[in-house]
């Protein structure tokens, strides 16, 4: 796998930073024509990046398109289009008091910033923060993960043809090279990936005060009331595809386990079975509809959390694994215990665990007594559970009635709290995310309050006072001496 | 953890009780859900304007003896200023907790959306010593506006106004919810090693890394208001009298220039500069007459160590006959006369961190265009003024300089104007505050989606085909057309 030289890093980055102050990123037309060329190396690209993808992931293409091409094209073509008024200088109101001042904000480029990806959806959370990245006008280092080498690859070579590199660059390598960048000035750095490396970004981050965006993980809960018959199979549906459909569950926003009453539990797992064969057919693994594991170690992984004996004993379909294949068909546990691995690290595969609880408004307790998750489901007709669940549980966000589709939304800021992670992105949030806002204020010549200046005395202060109140009437009175201070005289 | 001092058991502040506080809030913030209540933050804030109101007097008088500050300064600026970011947050709560309606498109249809703000939980906020109550006071009020349970670490550097702020806040406000932890280097490390939903520190660049070091532990997103040198370019053909009577104000009528945004030090040039420094003396005589050491109507310097360290900047042989004004010294009553040093090089002491006060540096250059290196060749500052009528100029700057705020024409004043997001960038801070921006600082803007069952679309499930894919292709593209020539084709391969 190709490597970066890390002995060139530090002049390298300067050239960059040298760059950025030659302004050139900041120029619309700079912004357009990497926007541009980002949507014609995902058009004209499309084959390779499918190609890379089953190499790397086995994913199948329509995932592959839903998931990474496709909200990619969306996302490039919203940014060109609102990408002059992101631009744009937002006036401010100023009091009346302010007469003769202006005030606005202007958003401008940080400078030259670090996008650190991971390697679930190598094309996806490479570039969707660099569509940020180019629309605030910054330069910027991309370092794809090295577990999906070959996309990492298609990123390194071909994505530098349609850009200007320049102001934009790609870095292979692994956790060396990673950790080498980490120490360089940087003045953002956004990164998608674990809790515990993104524990070590910040603290890297501090050296140099780096504000960052960390895009972690955590066990996404989907919490199932009781639903007719026809609902009830679409949430199933929906959470299945959740699981099983995207990256065989290495997804960040994944259902991670399910929330339901004990006494739907039998009939839930049954018609799971039958869901779960319509889409994966009796043979998965030739189903061509399921990414494999990514990797041995998380294989591994993967492999003892199911061999938990209890765990095993509470597994009621699948578990089957190919090793050599990465291969791990859609499991259902029912009811492993609490404690269990499989229920205190986030999942991260095609494993679906099903809690049961009494109450389904249990679940509340249950979310709330464990890390909040990036992403909280719940399907459910009951209008005031829906109230209690949005108010009194917190999560990165929240989807009701169905899973993962946040992801697409341009309007709606992505992103986690507590360990799920620091700042959110997508749309306007991708442009917010990598800009400053710059308060400026103009004032003319004219009108100086005399009495902002010393000696200080106590007709100043009421003065002052009455100013910053807007009280234009008692500072009327107090100019034309009509009003005694208040204050000793 | 209490040990014994002589005959006296002290209760000092340690880990234990730092854990012990934070869980208590917990189950304030999360279990109980009191501070989320709109009526528990409208009578917070209340009881602070309230606090403010009736204890104007005590205030001033914990300000004189910390830094001997003027009465006016201690009403104003930080008083008033607090008193008017309540009445903004109790004017606009309702708009500001109201969820934000978000636009919906193709990929997620059917569907609506919102973004919900909620307080993050328990939020630490350390504050600084020279508006010990404004920097203490105006972010608490933007925790509470966002239903957050709050614990506030006053700097000991002021001690007065942190034992009043103790005093006051448990006399005023909701002890269960709001709390009061004074102390110093141990008790701001216990407080830290605890984990919190957000912390918000005001201070300098070095403790600044120490808090951001501390949240990386557990994740936790911090504000940091920080510092830097804020620089003041002074063009010619301007008027120079109003020009310097607002730099005046800015610099020494803020805290005897130890203000995060006082201008640092000017950059003007060679010809204008003795215009320039004769009308500063002008003014500078004009408000605090002869007598600058010892006018009231400057503050003190806050302490021994930032007066020897303020000493070394004038002692630095660099600028040894670079004094053309003032220059007095009192070690005793910790009192420096407004200083201006004219044509110091960039390579003195002086030029080469935050003046953080009364001494006034001024560099000359050839033409006003270069002051752009200068600047850019330093770290972002928090602030960055500039005196001009050239219209090319001013845009230049605006556009070109990068600090948190710029003010053309004046200095300081974007502190006091809520509707602009006050904050740094780069070395000088991450994140910003004041009126709305308080309260999305300390809010999680959660994104909501609501989805109903209806809508299902098959082509979303496996089993994958190309018809799928196609189809997957059109509707995200959003062509009408291609979603009718994929569904005319159908599953034809």
């Amino acid at each position: 796998m190709a490597r970066y030289d890390v002995k060139t890093l530090g002049s390298d980055l300067e050239d960059m930073r040298d760059y950025f102050r030659s302004g050139k990123t900041k120029d619309w037309e700079w912004r357009n024509a990497q926007l541009k060329g980002l949507l014609s190396f995902l058009k004209q690209n499309e084959a390779q990046i499918f190609q890379a993808l089953k190499d790397d992931l086995g994913k199948p293409q329509v995932e592959a398109y839903r998931d990474e091409i496709g909200t990619l094209v969306k996302s490039v073509r919203f940014a060109v289009k609102e990408l002059k008024g992101w631009m744009s200088s937002k006036g401010a109101k100023m009091p009346k008091v302010a007469l003769l001042t202006s005030g606005e904000v202007v958003p401008e480029p940080l400078g030259l910033v670090l996008i650190i990806s991971s390697w679930n959806f190598p094309f996806g959370v490479s570039l969707e923060p660099l569509i940020g990245a180019i629309a605030a006008g910054n330069t910027m280092v991309l370092k794809p993960s090295e577990l999906a080498p070959a996309c990492a690859s298609v990123l390194a070579n071909v994505l530098p043809t349609y850009l200007d590199k320049k102001g934009v660059r790609i870095i292979q390598g692994g956790p060396e090279v990673g950790e080498k960048l980490l120490q360089q000035k940087w003045d953002k750095i956004f990164f998608t990936g674990s809790v515990r490396v993104g524990k070590l970004v910040m603290a890297a981050a501090v050296e140099h005060l780096t504000p960052v965006v960390l895009e972690l993980g955590g066990k996404c809960p989907a919490v199932l009331d009781s639903l007719a018959p026809w609902p009830m199979k679409v949430a199933i549906n929906r959470i299945l595809v959740s699981k099983f459909g995207t990256c065989g569950g290495q997804a960040c926003i994944a259902v991670d386990y399910v929330l339901v009453e004990k006494r739907l539990a039998s009939s839930l797992v049954e018609l799971i079975k039958v869901l779960v064969k319509d889409m994966f057919g009796e043979k998965p693994r030739e189903s061509n509809s399921l990414t494999r594991i990514i990797s041995k170690q998380h294989f591994s992984r993967l492999k003892s959390l199911l061999n938990d004996p209890e765990v095993k004993a509470s597994v009621v379909y699948g578990g089957s694994m190919d090793e050599e294949h990465l291969f791990i068909e859609p499991t259902i546990i029912l009811d492993p215990p609490l404690n269990s691995q499989i229920m205190t690290e986030e999942v991260f595969g095609p494993l679906l665990p099903i809690i049961t609880l009494e109450k389904i408004e249990d679940s509340i307790n249950f979310i709330n007594a464990r890390p909040k998750p990036l992403a909280l489901y719940a399907f459910t007709k009951n209008q005031s559970f829906s109230k209690r669940i949005l108010s009194e549980t917190s999560s990165g966000s929240v989807v009701f009635n169905d899973a993962n589709i946040q992801y697409c939304a341009d309007t709606l800021p992505f992103g986690g709290i507590g360990e799920s992670g620091i700042g959110s992105y997508h749309g306007k949030y991708s442009f917010d995310t990598f800009s400053h806002y710059k308060a400026i204020l103009r004032r003319s010549y004219f009108t100086d309050f005399w009495y902002r200046f010393p000696p200080w005395n106590y007709r100043k202060l009421l003065l002052f006072e009455a100013t910053y109140h807007f009280d234009y009437i008692t500072l009327l009175l107090v100019i034309l001496g009509l009003k005694r201070s208040r204050y000793r005289c | 953890m209490a040990t014994t001092i002589g005959e006296k058991k002290v209760t000092v502040f340690g880990e234990e009780e730092a854990k012990q506080l934070v869980n208590e809030l917990r189950v304030v913030a999360y279990d109980s859900g009191r501070t989320r209540s709109y009526s528990w933050r409208v009578t917070q804030l209340k009881n602070i304007v309230r606090m403010c109101d009736d204890s104007e007097k005590e205030v001033v008088e914990a300000l004189y003896k910390d830094l001997a500050k003027p009465e006016l300064e201690g009403t104003l600026y930080e008083l008033g200023m607090i008193k008017n970011a309540c009445k903004v947050a109790l004017k606009e709560l309702k708009n500001w907790i109201r969820p934000e309606k978000a636009k919906t498109s193709l990929t997620t249809f059917p569907s609506s959306a919102e973004i919900v703000s909620e307080p993050f939980g328990i939020v630490l906020i350390i504050s600084a010593w020279n508006y010990p109550f404004l920097l203490s006071i105006d972010p608490v009020i933007g925790a509470i506006a966002a239903g957050n349970a709050v614990v506030l670490k006053p700097s000991e550097l002021a001690p007065a106004s942190s034992s009043l702020l103790a005093k006051l806040f448990a006399q005023y406000l909701d002890t269960s919810a709001i709390k009061v932890v004074e102390g110093a280097v141990p008790e701001t490390s216990a407080l830290l090693e605890q984990k919190w939903d957000k912390i918000m520190y005001t201070g300098n660049g070095r403790v600044g890394r120490i808090v951001m070091a501390a949240a990386a532990k557990h994740l936790t997103p911090v504000i940091m208001e920080l510092g830097g040198k804020c620089p003041a370019v002074v063009d010619s053909d301007i008027n120079l009298q109003v020009a310097m009577r607002r730099l005046i104000a800015g610099k020494w009528g803020c805290n005897n220039g130890q203000a995060c945004i006082s201008p640092d030090y000017i950059l003007t040039t060679k010809d204008y500069a003795p215009k320039l420094v004769d009308a500063l003396k002008t003014e500078l005589e004009r408000f605090y007459g002869k007598n600058q050491l010892e006018s009231k109507d400057l503050s003190r310097i806050v302490n021994s160590n930032h007066f020897a360290r303020l000493s070394k900047l004038l002692d630095d042989e660099k600028v040894s006959g670079k004094i053309v004004y003032g220059g007095e010294k009192d070690e005793e009553k910790l009192r420096i006369a407004p200083t201006i040093l004219l044509d110091v090089p960039r390579d003195s002491l002086i030029m080469s961190e935050e003046i953080f006060g009364p001494l006034l540096p001024i560099l000359m250059l050839n033409n006003i265009d270069e002051s752009f290196d200068v600047i850019n060749s330093g770290t972002k500052p928090l602030a960055a003024y500039i005196f001009t009528n050239n219209k090319k100029l001013k845009e230049k700057f605006v556009m070109s300089v990068s600090a948190g705020g710029i003010v053309v024409n004046d200095t300081t004043i974007h502190l006091a104007v809520h509707t602009v997001p006050f904050g740094g960038v780069g070395e000088s801070g991450m994140g910003s505050y004041h009126g709305k921006f308080s309260f999305d600082a300390f809010s999680h803007k959660k994104a909501v989606l609501y989805r109903s069952f209806i809508g299902d679309a098959a082509l979303r499930y496996p089993p994958y085909t190309g018809f799928k894919l196609r189809m997957m292709k059109a509707l995200m593209g959003g062509s009408f057309l291609a979603i009718l020539r994929a569904l005319f084709r159908g599953s034809k391969p």
